[in-house]
C-alpha cells in the first residue's frame, strides 16, 4: 500500500529508503540530455565495444549506443556532461568523433516512407509465398472444387494484400492521370486491376486459370525496386544531413555584459558577437575589437589571409585564423551576404533538370505500347473468337507478361550496388540520376582552393635557413595556433630542429609573435610588422618573416598543401582521356604553379564565380559533358550549371547543397574510381533494359497466342526479374 | 482430400505467425542498423551472463 500511498519516481521501492536516491532520480528525469556524435572511423565489433565502454564510464553517462550504420553514437546523459568532453574521450581512446546538431539532425524522425514501404513490401512477399503454394497445387493437377477451393482461398489472401500492398502504385497512377500524363505505374495498376477482374471472374465460373499469384509477385517485386530506391536514397540523405549537423551553429554573444552562448539563428542585428581563433563567422558584421587575420578561401578562392582590425567588415562563412575578435552584427540568418548569395545559386538553371533519367525515357515509350498491345490482343481475340471471356484472359496474359516488372527492378538494383559500392569509397551520391550524368561525363572542371589544395600551408623553402634561425623560427612558432606558425613548427620538427631558449615570448594577434633570444628582440610573422615590408612588396606567395636582431628579415615561404589523392586523381583523369581543367578565383601565379605542378594543360585565374559558371557553359556548348568539382562560395553557380558536380565535405554547406556528390573522405583519388563505376553501373542498366526486352520478346508471341498460363507468366516473371537483380550485383 | 481440411489452415496460420513477427520487429526498431547488429553478435562482452 505504501507504494500507492506516496508515488515514487524511482521504479524500486528500496529506492525510497536510500537517502537521496529519489533526489538522484529526480534530478535525472528532468535533466536529460541527447547528445549524437559523429564517429566516422568506427568499422568494427571491437570499435562498437570500445566506444560504448568508454562512453558509458565517463560520469553522468546514462547509455550510450552506437549505430554502425549510420557510424554514429547516441548519449543520454545529465546535463552536466558537455559533448566536447566526450569528443576529447573518444580521441582519447583512439576514435575521430565530432558533435551533431540534434535540430538539424531532428534524430526521432523515423524514416516513415521506407517502414511504409518495407511493411507493404513484407505484407506482399508473404501473400505471395502462401499463394504460390496453393497456385503450385492448381499447376501440379489439382481439379474441380479442389482447384476451384484453392482459387478462392488464394483470391482471399490476394485481394486484401494487393488493396493494402499496392496503395503506392494507385497513388502515382492516379496522380498521372490526374496531371493527364502516363508513367510506369500506368500499365502496372492497369494490370494489376484487370487481373484481379478476369480471375475472379474465372473463379466464379469455376474456369481453370487464375492470375492471383501473378499479381502479388508482381507487387512484391516492384516493391522490392522501391524499396531499394528508396533506402539508397535515404542513406545518402541522412548522411547528408549529418554533415549539415557536423557544424553546430551556435555563437557566444555579450549582452548585459556577460558573456552567452546562443544558437545562431537567435542573434540579432547590433549584437556584440565573440569569434574565436579557429571560428566561422556566424553573421555579417563590423569588427569592433581585436586584431586577427582573416581566412576568406571559401568565399572568394583566395589563399592570402586578410589582416583584420577594428572597423573592417567581416562576413558570414570567413574563419578567423589569430586572434579573437568581436563583432557587431549588421546582419544575422538568411539576410548575410552568405545566405543570399547561396539563394543566387537555387535561381540560376540546373544541368540536371535537363537530363531524364534512363528509366523514364524508356517508360515513355514502353507504357503506351504494352497498352495498345493488350488492347489489340482484346479485339483482335474478341472479333476473332466471339467470347468475351477468353479475349479478356488473353489481354491479362499480355499485360501481366509485358508488366514492367524487370524494368522495375532494373535500374534501382543496379544503383544500389554502385552507391554502395561509391559510399565505401567515401562517396555519397544524392542525387538518383547523378550516376546516369556521371557516366557521360568527358570533361571535368576543379576549383583550386579547397578542392585539389587541402587549404593548409606547406613550408617550401625549409633548405634556405640554417640552423641557428630555424631554431629561433621554432620556438617563436610553437603554441601558437596560426595555421602558418603550426606548419612551419610541423616542418622544423620533422627536420630534427631543437628550439632555441626564446624567453618573453608573446604573441601579437594579427602580426605575429616576438620574444628575446641571446639577448636580442626575434620577431616572426607580417612583414610590415618585422620589419620586410619593401622586400615583401611582389610576394606571391604566403611568407612569414623572420627577424633576429638588427639582422635582414628571412622569408619562410609556403605554398598550400595538395588535397590527398590530388595528383593521382589528375593523373588518373587524364590517363583516361578525359579533358580536365582547372578555373580558380586565385592569383595568376599560383594557379599557374599548380597547374605545372598537377601537370594541368588548361587554366584560368582570378575567375569571379559568374565567369566560373560561364565556362562551364561555354564547354557545354561545344558539346563536353562536364563535371564540376568545388567547394567554395565562389564554386556553387558552377557546380549547380554544370552537368553534374562532386563538393568535398569540407566544403561549405550551401557548395554541398549544390552538388550531386559528396567526397567524405579528404582523398580524391576516388573521382576517378567514380566515372568508371558510373559508366559500368550504367553499361549494367541497359543491359538490364535488354534482358527485361528479351523476356518480353519470347513470351508476348505467347501470350498473344493465347498459350500463355499462370505458370508461363509466374516463370517469366519471377526469372527476368531475378536474372536482372543478378545482373546488378555483378558490377565492379 | 479430407488432409486439406486442417493443412490449408495451419499453412495460412504459419504464414500468419510470420507476418507478425515481420510487422513485430519493424515496428521496434530493428532494421535500425542492420551493419551494427551483424558485427554485435561477435562481440563476447556479455557471453557468460546476461547484461544486467
Amino acid at each position: 500500500m505504501t507504494a500507492v500511498i506516496r508515488p515514487s519516481l524511482s521504479a524500486c521501492p528500496a529506492c525510497v529508503a536510500a537517502p537521496g536516491a529519489q533526489a538522484i532520480a529526480e534530478q535525472g528525469l528532468h535533466k536529460d540530455a541527447h547528445i549524437a556524435l559523429s564517429l566516422p572511423t568506427i568499422h568494427c565489433s571491437a570499435c562498437i565495444a570500445t566506444v560504448e565502454r568508454t562512453l558509458a564510464a565517463m560520469p553522468g553517462v546514462k547509455s550510450a549506443r552506437v549505430n554502425l550504420t549510420l557510424k554514429r553514437a547516441t548519449v543520454e546523459a545529465d546535463h552536466s556532461v558537455m559533448p566536447d568532453q566526450l569528443v576529447k574521450l573518444l580521441e582519447r581512446a583512439g576514435y575521430e568523433a565530432h558533435e551533431l546538431d540534434a535540430g538539424s539532425l531532428s534524430m526521432t524522425q523515423n524514416d516513415r516512407v521506407g517502414r511504409d514501404l518495407l511493411m507493404r513490401m513484407a505484407v506482399s512477399g508473404f501473400a505471395m509465398m502462401n499463394v504460390m503454394l496453393l497456385s503450385v497445387a492448381v499447376w501440379s493437377g489439382a481439379t474441380d472444387a479442389t482447384r476451384d477451393l484453392f482459387h478462392w482461398i488464394s483470391a482471399a489472401i490476394a485481394l486484401p494484400t494487393l488493396a493494402f500492398s499496392g496503395v503506392p502504385f494507385y497513388k502515382s497512377a492516379w496522380s498521372a492521370l490526374r496531371a493527364r500524363r502516363s508513367n510506369m505505374d500506368v500499365p502496372i495498376v492497369t494490370a494489376l486491376l484487370l487481373a484481379v477482374v478476369a480471375s475472379v471472374w474465372e473463379t466464379a465460373l469455376s474456369g481453370h486459370h487464375a492470375y492471383f499469384d501473378a499479381a502479388v509477385a508482381l507487387v512484391f517485386f516492384l516493391l522490392t525496386g522501391r524499396y531499394l530506391d528508396h533506402r539508397t536514397r535515404a542513406i545518402a540523405r541522412s548522411a547528408a544531413q549529418e554533415l549539415s549537423a557536423l557544424e553546430v551553429p551556435r555563437a557566444t554573444v555579450r549582452r548585459d555584459g556577460a558573456e552567452v552562448v546562443l544558437p545562431a539563428a537567435d542573434l540579432r542585428i547590433g549584437d556584440l558577437v565573440l569569434v574565436r581563433p579557429g571560428g566561422r563567422m556566424p553573421v555579417d558584421g563590423v569588427i569592433t575589437e581585436g586584431r586577427s587575420e582573416i581566412d576568406r578561401s571559401l568565399l572568394t578562392g583566395e589563399t592570402l589571409p586578410v589582416f583584420a582590425e577594428p572597423g573592417r567588415a567581416v562576413s558570414a562563412g570567413e574563419v578567423n585564423l589569430t586572434g579573437p575578435l568581436t563583432i557587431r552584427a549588421t546582419a544575422v540568418g538568411r539576410e548575410t551576404s552568405l545566405h543570399r548569395m547561396a539563394d543566387l545559386v537555387a535561381i540560376a538553371e540546373s544541368g540536371r533538370s535537363r537530363y531524364t533519367a534512363l528509366a523514364d525515357s524508356t517508360a515513355k515509350y514502353y507504357t503506351p505500347g504494352v497498352l495498345l498491345l493488350a488492347l489489340a490482343s482484346f479485339i483482335g481475340w474478341y472479333v476473332y473468337s466471339g467470347d468475351m471471356r477468353t479475349a479478356l484472359n488473353i489481354a491479362v496474359a499480355v499485360l501481366i507478361i509485358t508488366c514492367p516488372c524487370a524494368l522495375g527492378l532494373a535500374v534501382p538494383a543496379v544503383t544500389t550496388a554502385a552507391s554502395g559500392k561509391l559510399f565505401r569509397r567515401g562517396m555519397l551520391i544524392k542525387d538518383a540520376t547523378a550516376l546516369e550524368r556521371l557516366a557521360r561525363v568527358d570533361t571535368v572542371v576543379f576549383d583550386k582552393t579547397g578542392t585539389l589544395t587541402a587549404g593548409t600551408p606547406e613550408l617550401i623553402n625549409l633548405s634556405d635557413h640554417d640552423g641557428t634561425q630555424l631554431a629561433v623560427a621554432l620556438a617563436l612558432a610553437e603554441g601558437s595556433s596560426h595555421p602558418l606558425s603550426v606548419s612551419l613548427a610541423a616542418a622544423a620538427r620533422a627536420a630534427g630542429i631543437v628550439p632555441a631558449q626564446v624567453t618573453d615570448r608573446t604573441e601579437v594577434p594579427g602580426y605575429g609573435s616576438e620574444g628575446v633570444w641571446q639577448g636580442q628582440p626575434v620577431r616572426l610573422g607580417r612583414a610590415s610588422w618585422v620589419g620586410a615590408g619593401d622586400k615583401a612588396a611582389g610576394a606571391t606567395e604566403t611568407t612569414a618573416w623572420l627577424s633576429i636582431g638588427d639582422a635582414a628579415p628571412r622569408g619562410f615561404r609556403f605554398t598550400d598543401r595538395l588535397r590527398p589523392g590530388a595528383a593521382d586523381a589528375v593523373r588518373q583523369l587524364m590517363h583516361n582521356g578525359i579533358r580536365v581543367l582547372l578555373i580558380s578565383g586565385d592569383t595568376t601565379p599560383v594557379v599557374a604553379a599548380l597547374a605545372k605542378r598537377l601537370g594541368i594543360p588548361e587554366w584560368q585565374a582570378e575567375a569571379l564565380p559568374a565567369d566560373k559558371s560561364a565556362r562551364i557553359t561555354a564547354l557545354q556548348s561545344e558539346g563536353c559533358n562536364v563535371l564540376m568539382v568545388g567547394d567554395g562560395l565562389n564554386d556553387t553557380a558552377a557546380l549547380t550549371a554544370a552537368d553534374v558536380s562532386i563538393s568535398p565535405a569540407s566544403a561549405l554547406d550551401a557548395a554541398r547543397v549544390a552538388s550531386d556528390i559528396v567526397l567524405l573522405g579528404s582523398d580524391l583519388s576516388p573521382i576517378a574510381d567514380a566515372l568508371t563505376t558510373a559508366q559500368s553501373a550504367v553499361k549494367r542498366i541497359r543491359e538490364n533494359f535488354n534482358i527485361a526486352m528479351f523476356y518480353n520478346v519470347i513470351a508476348v508471341p505467347i501470350a498473344i497466342a493465347g498459350f500463355a498460363t499462370p505458370l508461363v507468366a509466374a516463370l517469366a516473371m519471377s526469372s527476368s526479374s531475378i536474372t536482372v537483380a543478378l545482373n546488378a550485383v555483378r558490377l565492379k | 482430400m479430407e488432409v486439406l481440411s486442417y493443412l490449408i489452415p495451419i499453412s495460412l496460420l504459419l504464414g500468419g505467425v510470420g507476418l507478425v513477427a515481420f510487422i513485430y520487429t519493424v515496428r521496434t526498431n530493428q532494421y535500425d542498423d542492420p551493419e551494427g547488429d551483424s558485427r554485435r553478435i561477435l562481440n563476447d562482452d556479455w557471453d557468460d551472463h546476461p547484461k544486467p
